[in-house]
């Protein structure tokens, strides 16, 4: 049985869900962020559960995220890295599976390089699993995460001018973001080169500017993608110089948004490329920061959110 | 399989006849002497069988030439963990295949008479469908050096391909076209511009953008055709393009043949039964290459099927094994099997109203043979008796498991479909037998 708040056995996507189900989620997370902030930090909740991260690809931040979440609320929490392990032997996706419904765990937090490959996994494992961020397809605890920043800062999330600038081509936040603002009734910008704007994104429910100058005219939010050069298999942009010249946010095109206007980024920033230094350090007006701290309160939620529906006895050893 | 008489003489009674190539759709019977069709015909044993014959009652079934799959993978020699000659042949006349042309895309390549001799050889032995094999257009395939054509014709192969390898260099394409035209030879093209379709997976649009996977654009196949009906025109060489799946393609040769040029084309049942949606949920098994594009292609596949744009229809029968599929959409191989679904689902098109079951049937038959130059596929009085009995109207679910193929990645399993094949005869041997 799942919570009725939320009755869904895996968290793949933001795509799917209600509207309801994400103000769940917001709701429960805030709860987190003032937990977090005292200074009894732990909670018991999952006490006996275990938690893998298995990250198939390099990441600090979400994987760190991730694991200060579940020991926050008292589960075992294992990580573990692909790089010289039986995944880089060779194991398929399918064998990896096996081996984890073995070892009875109750959550599986995975990134993958590949879209859908979380998908995948989870038609395979016997647990809850979360996206942790799939290829350029979903990435759905930064979606929510930038939405509880949004809506602590804004105080709502309706009838805001959110502008998602840069390479949407290859972004799962992008994606994500568009999904959950959508259904939250608020207005979605999209702003880049074409080369980084893939085909019929405009019939996703956005709005595509090429210009920032146009794009930030009103805008609420900015939130600016990386330029994953990791990413970039061919060559989408001419020069780093070029596209921070035409595209990177410093304080001239920022004056060009709403007064108000808040900075957000997913991490870890090129500044330099797609943000300037001055603007992404501004106490003011930037909220990476904070967007961090609403990760960690997030991923709890959803760990807590999600576990509500395993039975009670599994993974206690 | 039944044991025959001393004869040699079977008699095919109570018989809807089909023969595409003259029209022919009649109740009638046929008698097969050893290997050849000895008559046919509407008048045949009206006044009952001579004795010493053996009699095979057709109950009003269908008897049609034996299906002529003009593009069909065989992995054998290389990859035989996902097919062989032999797991192909029996997939083959259970899908009342008798005839199917492979593709060089082996290891080692079909680039050499001993390869082509080994294929033609293994297959006879095996005695089920026959298959002749296209040998390479470029050794290796490529698609830089001119293969042996004249001698790898004279050891038996058909036509020549880099199969699924687009002849990419124009000038490269531009002298297999003109030196194959020296002797008649045909050229078969997979028509994508490969710098296009690098790294993409599936349509180009929204659905891929909403997916998180690389696209091939549309123009992928339009600019490759583009490209090779100029050079059709320019070297007056024949040409084939494999497996057109887009309307823009389809115009394209329409334009060309309305211009006269030596240019033919087949389509495969995934692109006039399926679309991208297919795909949805990251279904790898509709991972297919060339990509299974929209509605709007669909239609028009099956518009130029109607109005003979599109010439023929091939399975295209690609055979991956559950390791290339059960892995993430972006890793997963492309291709799928077809041999066992190429009957009914072309049927669909008549079941659909948009052709004549005759019409359809063709399609699989005279239309591919004419193209390769093959005697097969046709009802005629001292042809290889290479028939299909079949059930046009009977239904049954596609059931992937229940392949004779090797590999059982189908686009189509679980699908509805209408049409059974109840009995295979190649040379006059029946090699398949429906159960019930």
């Amino acid at each position: 049985m799942t919570d009725a708040a939320f009755p869904h056995r895996h968290l793949l996507g933001i795509q799917g869900l209600a509207p309801s189900e994400i103000t769940s989620l917001l709701d429960l997370a805030e709860g987190y962020v003032e937990q977090n902030r005292s200074s009894d930090k732990r909670k018991n909740l999952l006490r006996g559960r275990t938690v893998i991260n298995l990250f198939y690809e390099n990441s600090t931040r979400t994987r760190t995220s991730f694991e200060l979440a579940g020991k926050r609320l008292g589960a075992d929490v294992i990580n573990m890295q692909s790089a010289g392990s039986s995944v880089q032997k060779g194991e398929t996706l399918i064998d990896t599976a096996m081996t984890l419904n073995a070892m009875h765990l109750d959550v599986l937090v995975v990134r993958h390089p590949d879209s859908g490959a979380v998908k995948l996994l989870s038609e395979k494992v016997n647990c809850a699993v979360i996206n942790g961020g799939d290829g350029s397809h979903e990435h759905p605890t930064q979606a929510l995460l930038d939405a509880l920043t949004i809506r602590r800062r804004k105080g709502k999330l309706t009838g805001l001018n959110v502008a998602i600038c840069g390479d949407v081509r290859h972004s799962r936040v992008a994606r994500s973001n568009i999904y959950l603002l959508n259904a939250m009734g608020a207005h979605v910008r999209l702003i880049g080169p074409r080369t980084l704007l893939p085909s019929g994104v405009d019939r996703m429910g956005v709005e595509v500017f090429h210009d920032m100058r146009k794009g930030l005219a009103d805008v609420d939010v900015i939130m600016m993608l990386r330029i994953q050069n990791e990413r970039m298999s061919g060559n989408f942009i001419p020069s780093i110089r070029e596209y921070f010249h035409f595209f990177g946010l410093d304080r001239e095109k920022l004056g060009l948004a709403k007064p108000d206007a808040v900075i957000m980024h997913p991490g870890p920033m090129n500044r330099g490329v797609e943000i300037d230094s001055d603007v992404a350090d501004d106490v003011e007006r930037s909220l990476i920061r904070s967007q961090v701290e609403m990760g960690v309160a997030v991923r709890m939620a959803c760990l807590d959110m999600l576990t509500r529906g395993l039975p009670q006895s599994e993974g206690d050893a | 399989m039944g044991a025959r008489n001393s004869s040699g003489l079977v008699a095919y009674v109570n018989a809807r006849l089909l023969d595409p190539a003259t029209g022919l759709d009649t109740r009638g019977a046929l008698l097969t002497n050893g290997e050849t069709i000895a008559d046919v015909g509407p008048g045949l044993f009206q006044g009952g069988v001579p004795a010493g014959m053996e009699v095979v009652d057709c109950r009003g079934l269908c008897l049609a030439p034996g299906l002529v799959d003009m593009r069909v993978q065989l992995r054998e020699p290389g990859e035989e963990h996902k097919e062989t000659l032999k797991s192909a042949g029996e997939a083959a006349v259970a899908g009342g295949v008798t005839s199917m042309v492979c593709l060089p895309n082996t290891n080692p390549v079909i680039d050499e008479v001993a390869t082509v001799e080994f294929v033609a050889r293994r297959a006879r032995k095996i005695g089920l469908a026959k298959v002749y094999p296209y040998a390479a257009a470029t050794k290796r395939v490529e698609g830089k050096e001119l293969a042996e054509m004249g001698m790898l014709a004279e050891a038996g192969a058909l036509a020549f391909t880099d199969g699924i390898r687009a002849i990419r260099n124009a000038q490269v394409m531009r002298r297999a076209l003109t030196y194959a035209a020296t002797f008649g030879f045909l050229i078969v093209q997979h028509p994508e511009e490969p710098s296009l379709a690098e790294g993409g997976m599936m349509n180009e649009g929204e659905l891929a953008t909403r997916m998180g996977l690389s696209g091939i654009p549309v123009a992928a196949e339009a600019i490759m055709l583009e490209r090779d009906m100029r050079l059709v025109a320019i070297t007056g060489g024949r040409y084939h393009a494999a497996h057109v799946a887009t309307a823009e393609g389809v115009e394209i040769i329409r334009k060309a043949k309305a211009k006269g040029l030596a240019v033919t084309c087949d389509t495969a049942p995934p692109y006039f039964a399926l679309n991208e949606l297919a795909v949805k949920d990251y279904r790898t098994f509709a991972k297919l290459s060339p990509p299974l594009r929209s509605e709007t292609d669909r239609q028009a596949v099956v518009e130029g099927l109607k109005d003979g744009t599109i010439d023929a229809v091939a399975s295209d029968h690609s055979p991956q094994d559950q390791d290339s599929k059960r892995v993430p959409f972006a890793v997963a191989e492309f291709g799928g099997v077809g041999l066992e679904t190429l009957l009914p689902v072309t049927l669909d098109l008549a079941h659909n109203g948009h052709m004549s079951l005759i019409e359809a049937l063709r399609l699989v038959t005279c239309a591919p043979s004419a193209i390769l130059g093959l005697a097969a596929g046709r009802l005629k009085v001292g042809a290889a008796a290479d028939l299909v009995l079949f059930d046009p109207d009977r239904g049954w679910k596609v059931n992937a498991k229940a392949f004779h193929s090797k590999s059982k990645n189908s686009p189509f399993d679980d699908r509805p479909v209408q049409g059974m094949v109840m009995r295979t005869i190649v040379d006059g041997r029946t090699v398949y037998k429906h159960d019930a």
